[in-house]
C-alpha cells in the first residue's frame, strides 16, 4: 500500500512505516514557540525540572506577537524567553525578525523535517513538504526537552489542482474558496495534500498560503512535495544544500479527493466571524472599510507586497479607509525597501510597521473600534481577533485589500489592475 | 471517575478567541488574572457566575483557532469539571488532555444550560439528569487516556521519565 506524504515523513520518524490512524513516537527535528505560548512552555520546562532543549540550533524561540512589546507585562515574558535562549543555547528570533512561519522557512527548515511549533499556523511549513503541526506549550515544550512527541498518523484529504489563475485571482482566494467549500472542520484531525499539475506548477510563496491556512479548515498539516519550486526557494535563501525532493506514492490510500480548476475561480472575501463564510467578489462589493491590513504569515512576503505596491503606486488610500502593512520577516523588509515598495506605501498614505504578526492578534498596532470592518489578508476572522469583540474582520487577497483600500470600499482588484 | 455539575450551554465555533481573548495577551502569565475573563466574548456573565463543578457543553468545532493552551487551563482554573460538545478542534481537544481537563465528545442538543450533568468517565456515558437522557460517548484514544489518568502530560512525564503511552 502506497503511502501520503504524511504518513511518508512520519515513517522515516517513527522509526518503522505508519499509516493513518496509527500512534507513533516521532523524532522532531524543529521545535518553535512564540511569545504567546513560548513563557508557557519555558514554565512547564521548569517544573520538569528540564530546562533544556536536545537540539538546541534547531529549537527557536520567536517574539513576534507583541513587538516590539506593548506592555510591561509582556516585556517581562520576552525577558523569561532570552534567559531561556541563554541557558539552554536554543535560538531567538527577536523583535523585528519577522512573524515565526515566515522566518522558520527561511532560515531553518528542511524538506522532510518534523517541526511542532506552538502556533497553530505552524502548518505553514508543510509548504516545504516538512510535516508541521501546531500544537500547545506544554507538547512542544516536552518536545524540546526530548526531541520527540507522540502522533496519531493523520487521514489525509487530497487537493488536486488543475489550471492557471485568471488574472487578479490569486492562491489566497484558492483557499478561501476551499475552505468555504469544506468548512472550518472538514479536514479535522487530518492532512490537506495539494497535488496536481497547478500545485507543481506553483511558486513557494502561493504554497505558503494554502498550508499556512490548512488549519482554518481544521486540518493538522497542509502538505506539498518538495521539488523544483521548493529548490528555487531554498536556494533564494543560500540553502540550496538542504533540498531533497519528497512525494507520496502515486498508490497512496486517501480518505477523499477534492478536485478545483483554478480557471474557474474569482476573488473570494470572507465575512465575519467564520472563515468558510465565504462569497464571491461580486457578492462581496460594496462593504465599506474603516481599516485594511496587509502583512501576515499569510500575505506578507514579497511577493504579495509587490503586488499591493502595483496597485497602490502612485495612488492615495481613502481618507476613511486606514491602511497598515506589516512585512512578514525583516528580509522581506530589506527587499521591499530595495525595490523601493516601502517609499510606495508612504506615499499612498500608509502605516508601514515592525516585521512581526502586527494586530493579527489583537494585541497592538491596529485594534479595531466598536462596529469598524477591517478587510485584511490575514488567515483568520474570529470575532474578537483583533482586540476588540465589536469588530467586523473580513478576509482576502493583497490585491483585494490594496484596490479597496483606495476605495474605502470592497472592490473588485481586476477593475483596478 | 464520575463528574456532577450544572450545564452551560455554548453554540458552534467556540474558538479560543473567544475563550482566552487577545486583548488579555498580557494576561498570559497570569493565569488566575486571565481566568476571570475566561468565555467573556462568548457569555460575558459566565467567569463571574461558573462554579465549581460546573461543566462547559458546546456544539461543533469546539475550541477551533490558535494553538493557545492557555484556554483550556483557564477553563479549568474558573472551576470547570468537564467540557462536553458534539466536536472539537484538534489542538484544543490535545491541549485539554495534556493539562488534565476532560473532554468528551456526545451529541450536545439536548442539553440546555442550567440542566445538572452526570458524566461517568469509565463507562463513557453523559446522563442529562433534568431532562432524563444518557448518552455513550465513545472512549478517549488510549494514548490520551494514559495521559489524562496520570493527571496531564507535565504529571506523565514526572511520572515515567518520558513518553510512556503503549
Amino acid at each position: 500500500m502506497g503511502l501520503t506524504l504524511a504518513e511518508k515523513i512520519l515513517s522515516e520518524h517513527a522509526g518503522r512505516e505508519v499509516h493513518a490512524g496509527e500512534l507513533a513516537i516521532v523524532a522532531v527535528d524543529v521545535c518553535l514557540t512564540q511569545d504567546g505560548t513560548g513563557p508557557l512552555a519555558v514554565r512547564q520546562l521548569e517544573k520538569l525540572g528540564m530546562v533544556k532543549a536536545a537540539n538546541p540550533e534547531r529549537t527557536v524561540l520567536f517574539i513576534d506577537h507583541s513587538a516590539p512589546s506593548a506592555r510591561r507585562e509582556l516585556s517581562n515574558d520576552h525577558m523569561l524567553l532570552r534567559d531561556f535562549a541563554s541557558k539552554t543555547g536554543a535560538c531567538l528570533s527577536d523583535v523585528g525578525d519577522g512573524v515565526c512561519h515566515q522566518v522558520i522557512s527561511e532560515r531553518w527548515l528542511k524538506p522532510g523535517d518534523v517541526l511542532i511549533g506552538a502556533d497553530s499556523h505552524t502548518c505553514t511549513g508543510g509548504a516545504m513538504a516538512a510535516f508541521s503541526t501546531g500544537m500547545g506549550s506544554t507538547d512542544v515544550a516536552v518536545g524540546i526537552a526530548f526531541g520527540k512527541t507522540w502522533m496519531r498518523v493523520p487521514e489525509t484529504i487530497r487537493v488536486n489542482l488543475t489550471g492557471q489563475f485568471s488574472r487578479g485571482v490569486y492562491a489566497k482566494d484558492l483557499m478561501l474558496f476551499l475552505i468555504g467549500k469544506i468548512t472550518t472542520d472538514g479536514a479535522n484531525y487530518m492532512a490537506l495534500e495539494f497535488g496536481g499539475p497547478a500545485a507543481d506548477a506553483m511558486p513557494h510563496y502561493e504554497r505558503m498560503v494554502l498550508a499556512n491556512m490548512a488549519v482554518e479548515a481544521g486540518a493538522k498539516t497542509g502538505l506539498f512535495s518538495s521539488d523544483g519550486q521548493t529548490r528555487l526557494f531554498l536556494e533564494s535563501q543560500d540553502r540550496g544544500k538542504d533540498y531533497r525532493p519528497i512525494k507520496p506514492d502515486p498508490d497512496a490510500v486517501y480518505s477523499r479527493v477534492v478536485d478545483i480548476d483554478l480557471s474557474k475561480l474569482v476573488p473570494i472575501v470572507s465575512f465575519p466571524h467564520t472563515v468558510d463564510n465565504v462569497r464571491t467578489i461580486d457578492e462581496a462589493k460594496g462593504e465599506k472599510i474603516d481599516q485594511v491590513f496587509i502583512g501576515t504569515c499569510t500575505n506578507g512576503r514579497i511577493e504579495d507586497l509587490r503586488v499591493a505596491a502595483s496597485i497602490l503606486k502612485g495612488k492615495k488610500r481613502h481618507p476613511h479607509t486606514r491602511l497598515l502593512i506589516i512585512p512578514a520577516s525583516r528580509a522581506v523588509y530589506g527587499q521591499a525597501i530595495k525595490e523601493g515598495l516601502i517609499t510606495i506605501f508612504n506615499d499612498a498614505g500608509a502605516s508601514i510597521n515592525t516585521p512581526g504578526c502586527g494586530p493579527c492578534v489583537g494585541v497592538h498596532m491596529g485594534i479595531l473600534g466598536d462596529g469598524e470592518k477591517c478587510l485584511s489578508t490575514m488567515n483568520r476572522n474570529f470575532k474578537g481577533r483583533m482586540g476588540n469583540p465589536e469588530g467586523f474582520i473580513y478576509l482576502a487577497s493583497p490585491a483585494t485589500c490594496a484596490a479597496s483600500a483606495i476605495a474605502g470600499e470592497i472592490v473588485d482588484p481586476r477593475e483596478v489592475m | 471517575m464520575i463528574l456532577r455539575g450544572k450545564a452551560w450551554k455554548f453554540g458552534d465555533d467556540i474558538s479560543t478567541d473567544l475563550i482566552a481573548p487577545g486583548r488579555y495577551f498580557h494576561l498570559r502569565s497570569n493565569l488566575e488574572e486571565l481566568a476571570k475573563h475566561v468565555l467573556e466574548d462568548a457569555d460575558p456573565q459566565f467567569a463571574s457566575k461558573v462554579q465549581q463543578g460546573d461543566i462547559v457543553v458546546g456544539g461543533n468545532n469546539f475550541g477551533l483557532g490558535s494553538s493557545r493552551e492557555h484556554a483550556p487551563i483557564i477553563i479549568k482554573l474558573a472551576g470547570v469539571s468537564a467540557v462536553i460538545a458534539n466536536s472539537f478542534a484538534r489542538i484544543f481537544f490535545r491541549n485539554a488532555i495534556n493539562i488534565g481537563l476532560p473532554v468528551v465528545q456526545c451529541d450536545t442538543s439536548g442539553i440546555q444550560t442550567g440542566d445538572e450533568l452526570e458524566i461517568d468517565l469509565a463507562r463513557g456515558t453523559v446522563t442529562d439528569i433534568t431532562r432524563d437522557f444518557t448518552l455513550p460517548f465513545p472512549p478517549l484514544p488510549d494514548a490520551m487516556r494514559t495521559i489524562l489518568g496520570d493527571g496531564g502530560l507535565v504529571a506523565h512525564i514526572k511520572k515515567h521519565g518520558e513518553f510512556k503511552l503503549d
